[in-house]
């Protein structure tokens, strides 16, 4: 138990991480990854839609759907309790943190089509049916392995921006040429397994 | 496939709509953000082009920008004064005067008064132009022609006729853009009242003018010599309007040997053309 839940954590966040492993939710890697301080707003952001996506779609998967066979549906009705979220987090933040609202713009409300969050509910009603502890578990990690992937990025987009790039080069195409090299940095740790 | 089927798939997914539009209702209730009103009245009556001529990002960063009083009631420079004043009734202040400026090249050495130096067969770009001997213009400080201004400007307000750039009064809103992408400068932004400007920004002497522009200011001081109100002087070899102290009586226009002081006739009556008779088409 206690290993399959180190498994868990460290599958989620390294060796299966959303962004470097398995491309899911590139656009806001990309588009809010110029600074730390919105990219660490943008993660949060993601960590809580996700883990309480992870946690509603369990319960609407397991007390809803399958009991009355509408298994087929799951897309549709994740994507709505998704989009439900979302938009309780952006009046949560226009309430609390306007500062990071207007800072994270548009891609506050495009968490909604985030594939990372869809992707994790999906994942996790294919792989954990039956464990609420894991899904809340892989939810919270895959998130918090997309604000890693999201700092480290604006990190070095943030060290980058003071060196002299040739002019068409700046911009996105350094930041995907980034992407590129860091996604073969993160293969390395496809080698990492406990077991689980 | 079974009818009942569809009926429960329909309420499920409409429950858990459902549930999640009360559930966000509710939240919208208790996470209310206080907004000004109005902000919103302000941003309903603005032009919406969000053109950034203001200088915020757009038309709702600028209505926030006035409600908190950075930013002036007759900021918005498409709307003028129709828009400054019920801005400024919304406010509960005084419009003030808006001033109207307009975009002006100053220059009309058009293909038929200019010598040119070679034939430019480069990029389409008056930027790409310039850089390769300063265009193929004889004069240094010459409109390049290829109409980079036209290319940026949001309102189709400018066209290049004859190898010159000229704005068309009605539809420049005076946002600026244009100025910014001319390679040689030669854009200012001249209030729309002012009916005399000068088109020529050379600073070559006038020996110089004469040997490759028909319409450039070869720095006589006539006009200079003729104004009754000290409006008018040559400054790096070219004329320049006051245009504070300008009457726009006319007086410097009507003695310029060169013809390089537009006048245009008192509102009412259809502007002259600047470029004077030249076929109409392009080089």
């Amino acid at each position: 138990m206690a290993l399959q839940i180190v498994s868990i954590m460290l599958s989620a966040l390294l060796t299966e991480n959303f962004v470097m492993v398995k491309f899911l939710g590139i656009c806001p890697f990309l588009g809010v990854s110029k600074k730390v301080e919105t990219s660490i707003g943008m993660g949060m952001a993601v960590t809580f839609v996700m883990a309480l996506a992870s946690a509603f779609t369990w319960i609407v998967n397991k007390a809803l759907l399958i009991p009355f066979g509408l298994v087929y549906l799951q897309t549709i009705a994740f994507i709505l309790i998704i989009a439900g979220l979302v938009q309780f987090v952006e009046m949560f933040m226009k309430k609390s943190m306007p500062a990071l609202y207007s800072a994270l713009g548009i891609y506050l409300p495009l968490i909604t089509t985030n594939c990372a969050v869809l992707g994790v509910t999906l994942l996790n009603v294919q792989n954990y049916p039956d464990s609420f502890l894991f899904t809340l578990l892989y939810g919270v990690f895959a998130a918090l392995g997309f604000t890693l992937a999201m700092l480290l990025m604006a990190g070095i987009r943030e060290a980058l921006d003071e060196e002299s790039i040739p002019a068409s080069f700046r911009g996105f195409p350094t930041a995907l040429l980034t992407a590129g090299l860091m996604a073969i940095a993160f293969m390395g740790f496809s080698g990492f397994s406990l077991g689980g | 496939m079974n009818v009942n089927n569809i009926i429960l798939a329909v309420c499920v997914v409409g429950g858990i709509g459902l549930i999640f539009g009360l559930l966000l209702a509710y939240a919208s209730h208790i996470f209310k953000v206080e907004v000004d009103e109005r902000v919103e009245k302000i941003q309903g009556i603005l032009p919406g082009a969000n053109c950034g001529s203001c200088g915020y990002a757009g038309c709702a960063a600028f209505a926030e920008a006035v409600v908190n009083g950075t930013a002036p009631v007759n900021g918005c420079t498409v709307g003028k004064a129709p828009v400054a004043e019920k801005v400024a009734g919304i406010m509960g202040v005084d419009a003030g005067e808006v001033k109207e400026v307009v975009a002006r090249v100053m220059c009309t050495g058009d293909a038929a008064s200019v010598v040119y130096k070679f034939e430019y067969s480069g990029i389409d770009d008056c930027k790409a132009a310039a850089k390769f001997g300063g265009g193929s213009k004889g004069c240094q400080s010459g409109c390049v022609g290829l109409g980079r201004c036209a290319k940026v400007c949001p309102f189709g307000a400018i066209e290049v006729k004859n190898g010159v750039a000229v704005v068309d009064d009605e539809k420049c809103q005076a946002c600026g853009k244009c100025i910014k992408e001319c390679p040689k400068a030669l854009i200012k932004l001249v209030p729309k009242k002012q009916r005399h400007w000068v088109v020529c920004s050379n600073p070559e002497t006038g020996k110089f003018v004469n040997q490759y522009c028909k319409n450039g200011c070869i720095g006589c001081r006539m006009c200079e010599k003729e104004c009754h109100f000290d409006a008018i002087h040559v400054e790096n070899n070219h004329a320049i309007i006051d245009y504070d102290k300008c009457k726009n009586c006319g007086l410097c226009a009507k003695k310029c040997p060169r013809g390089v002081i537009v006048s245009i006739p008192r509102p009412g009556a259809k502007p002259k053309v600047v470029v004077k008779d030249t076929p109409e088409e392009n080089q």
